[in-house]
């Protein structure tokens, strides 16, 4: 608890201010107070409570249920199609910001990964999460999220291959800082 | 929503018939996991709440709207190369700016450089690829971001 509360002590100030400041709106009748509270905050945030802990729950259920160890084994050198489909797969069961993808490129060079599909597990991993998508879907709707992900897929893999391309397969080296 | 909500109690059913202890522990996972991310998230839409009061409409449809062409891309493009916000926060902070009249692609193009171009974060990136690397990744999922959207502003503005 002491931990949660020093972590997001700037959060919880905003919120404890804003609550105040809502609060005293609607008692002296200050209509910006009582709009910004009413137009813009409220109906979002009433969405928004029942989605999200639902959501949660499945990024949790997929965290017990998937192990990467297995998908790992086969993404090698020369791994082709195979490799990219299961480099992606492993990428969408994946939760975190873009820079905690970088430690596990580090494991999937050391196992053989090629240059190709290690960018496209980045790729892959900073577009189509599927918790990520879950709540893509829920926000901003299926035709957006269809849309992008169809756009984003072919981009991906043809970065994946550019990179390979540019770098040349020798002198590329990934370091464990 | 609803069809998503349907579709994680299915996931639900099917986890806790193969295995009560794990599913339980997922459930505890994905829970605390959400009450740590709650404060960023409500504080994230409080900010943008005020925001949208002093912004009036008309303004964000000119300039983010899904017919301000590519002043609205660039501006998001920016935004998003540089904001640090992680995507669970973002999702309900589009959402958001999509009612008040950002543009779907405008959002796309924003959504995609805060997931794939980061420049706080191109230190860290550094470390293990090294300058040249880094730069050229960047690089691409730039230029790649903008093009999503153009992709997606054609079926936008159909």
């Amino acid at each position: 608890m002491k931990q949660f509360i020093k972590k997001n002590k700037i959060n919880l100030a905003v919120i404890g201010v804003f609550s105040v400041f809502t609060a005293l709106s609607f008692f002296i009748d200050y209509q910006p107070g009582k709009l910004i509270f009413r137009e813009h905050f409220y109906p979002f945030f009433q969405g928004m409570i029942i989605f999200l802990p639902v959501m949660f729950i499945l990024i949790g259920l997929g965290d017990v249920w998937i192990n990467r160890d297995k998908v790992e084994k086969h993404i090698g050198k020369d791994s082709g199609i195979k490799g990219i489909i299961l480099v992606i797969f492993l990428s969408m069961a994946q939760v975190g910001p873009l820079y905690g993808a970088f430690p596990v490129t580090y494991l999937l060079w050391k196992k053989g990964a090629s240059i190709r599909n290690i960018f496209i597990y980045i790729g892959a991993f900073c577009t189509i999460k599927i918790p990520m998508l879950t709540f893509e879907i829920g926000f901003l709707g299926w035709k957006f999220s269809l849309l992008r992900t169809a756009a984003s897929i072919p981009a991906i893999i043809l970065i994946g291959i550019l990179m390979e391309k540019i770098i040349g397969k020798k002198n590329f080296k990934i370091k464990q800082p | 929503m609803k069809l998503l909500i349907a579709f994680v109690l299915i996931a639900l059913i099917i986890s806790f018939i193969a295995d009560k202890q794990k599913t339980w522990l997922g459930i505890k996972k994905g829970l605390k996991m959400f009450l740590n991310l709650l404060p960023a998230i409500i504080s994230v839409l409080i900010l943008v709440s005020i925001a949208l009061f002093f912004l009036p409409e008309e303004l964000i449809i000119e300039y983010l709207g899904e017919e301000s062409g590519i002043t609205g891309y660039i501006f998001a493009a920016m935004a998003g190369s540089i904001a640090l916000i992680p995507g669970i926060v973002a999702y309900p902070m589009a959402g958001m700016l999509v009612k008040s009249g950002v543009g779907y692609s405008v959002i796309a193009v924003f959504m995609t450089t805060l997931m794939m171009v980061g420049f706080f974060t191109l230190p860290i990136e550094i470390k293990f690829f090294g300058k040249k690397v880094s730069l050229i990744r960047n690089f691409l999922f730039l230029v790649a971001a903008l093009l999503i959207g153009l992709f997606m502003s054609i079926f936008y503005q159909l």
